[in-house]
């Protein structure tokens, strides 16, 4: 099928794109258009009015500082998979990125787009949860941060106001040499995951755990922490036991059923994929240098 | 309705066209300027018959406006070889069979393309990996591999 029409608009800087939001009524925002594109083919959404973010230019980019990654919000997927800077400082998001659509839809999928869809089996949208991230969202009425764990208001639903766009993602740095693991389970490859997790561990010296992140997506409508698995895994060393704790509590998720997989397949499988994503993460060879 | 202006580089060649603001750019290419190499299966981003290269990267020709090429480079399947002289990676598709009934092929030969460009000794994984983003009903990929691995073979000059 082909879009229905609307009015097309490209604002050229980001003072001109808060004037098209003052202004227009039902309008949406197309970023990389790997998910709104698709949507308007098959007229799922017809707005009135399509404002085109990608000719502002400085909407993209990859910024270091000491605690932070600051993301722009039109950073493309594929820009992200080839930052080496990224892979240094946080390499978990460049693994979760091969599972990210495809090679040819990378290319133009951004990270803002992906965590403003919030489809429940996106990657991008479960990292920002992992490394808590805040979103830096502007709008007529100034701008605003949204913690991470407040973005995420239910099925396709974000925290993003109708009016507003989001700038860019703040994620907390990790200290050099962490673990990470992520894992996910599709039916093919570049499908969207039936059940996801990603997990970060901080080691003492005396191979305690220090610090620990586990995320688990695709599983409920937005991304979960397993926050008590989380406090229950610091200051322990690695075992068995630990990992048996994480499966289970991922496999008592709120798991939701369609028409591929029950909720009860779904269940187990995020406790399949939680012990995986674990076990890499305390691997030493995976912890980052 | 909305319809712009637009400039643009097809295959080399400078392109100026008045298009309605939700016209895609596979029927863009198709319909407004006749090259139909470039094939429409899913319309929304699953297939990948459409896929081209613009401004060297490989894009989903159904997902992407017509408007938003503005200013763009782009590359179909027409500008790889012409049926007298194929490139390498066409020519190795022939010998390899990798093409049954075609529909998929000019999708198959730009994500290859793409590919080769960024990486010109891709194994055999992923190969496998990026043409995950297309779809064959005919072949069953293996053909299609061999014949990624001889282009990328030829093009280094070790075949
Ligand atoms: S027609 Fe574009 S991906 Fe199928
Ligand atoms: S050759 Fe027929 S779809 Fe691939």
């Amino acid at each position: 099928m082909k879009a229905p029409p609307f009015t097309y608009h490209d604002p050229r800087s980001r003072d001109d794109l808060i004037g098209l939001l003052a202004e227009l009524e039902n309008a949406k925002l197309l970023a990389g258009g790997q998910s709104l594109v698709p949507m308007l083919n098959f007229r799922v959404v017809a707005p009135d009015h399509l404002i085109d973010i990608n000719r502002i230019p400085d909407l993209a980019g990859i910024r270091l500082s000491a605690n932070a990654v600051v993301l722009g919000a039109m950073t493309r997927q594929w820009d992200l998979q080839a930052s080496a800077d990224l892979a240094a400082t946080a390499p978990i998001i460049r693994e979760a990125l091969a599972h990210v659509g495809h090679f040819q839809t990378r290319s133009r999928g951004t990270i803002g787009g992906s965590c403003c869809h919030l489809d429940p089996a996106a990657e991008l949208p479960a990292l920002c949860a992992l490394f808590d991230a805040e979103f830096d969202v502007a709008g007529p009425n100034g701008a605003r941060i949204v913690k991470v764990g407040d973005w995420f208001k239910g099925y396709l639903e974000s925290a993003l106001e109708e009016r507003e766009y989001l700038q860019s993602i703040r994620l907390r740095r990790w200290p050099a040499g962490h673990g990470y693991g992520f894992s996910e389970y599709a039916r093919r490859r570049g499908d969207f995951a039936i059940a996801g997790a990603g997990a970060l561990l901080e080691f003492a010296e005396d191979a305690r755990i220090r610090r620990a992140a586990i995320v688990v997506f695709g599983v409920e409508p937005g991304p979960v922490r397993l926050v008590e698995v989380e406090q229950i895994l610091v200051g322990q060393t690695f075992s068995e036991a630990v990992l048996a704790e994480a499966a289970a509590q991922a496999s008592a998720l709120d798991a939701m059923a369609d028409v591929h997989v029950s909720a009860a397949y779904r269940r187990h499988l995020a406790g399949v994929v939680t012990r995986r994503a674990l076990t890499e993460a305390a691997r030493p060879a995976r912890q980052a240098v | 309705m909305s319809a712009r202006k637009i400039n643009l580089t097809v295959n080399g060649e400078a392109v100026e066209a008045e298009v309605e603001a939700r016209l895609n750019l596979a029927d863009f290419l198709r319909q407004a300027i006749g090259l139909t190499g470039t094939h429409v299966g899913c319309e929304h981003g699953v297939c990948g018959a459409c896929t081209v290269i613009v401004d060297g990267r490989p894009a989903r020709a159904c997902l992407m406006l017509a408007v938003q090429a503005d200013g763009a480079k782009v590359e179909t399947v027409e500008s790889l070889g012409t049926p007298e002289s194929l490139s390498e990676l066409q020519q190795a598709f022939r010998d390899r069979h990798a093409l049954q009934c075609g529909f998929c092929t000019p999708g198959m030969l730009m994500t290859i393309e793409a590919l080769l460009r960024v990486e010109g000794s891709p194994t055999r994984e992923e190969i496998r990996d990026v043409l995950s983003g297309n779809l064959c009903r005919c072949t069953g990929y293996q053909a299609i591999v061999d014949a990624a691995l001889d282009a990328a073979e030829a093009r280094r000059g070790t075949r």
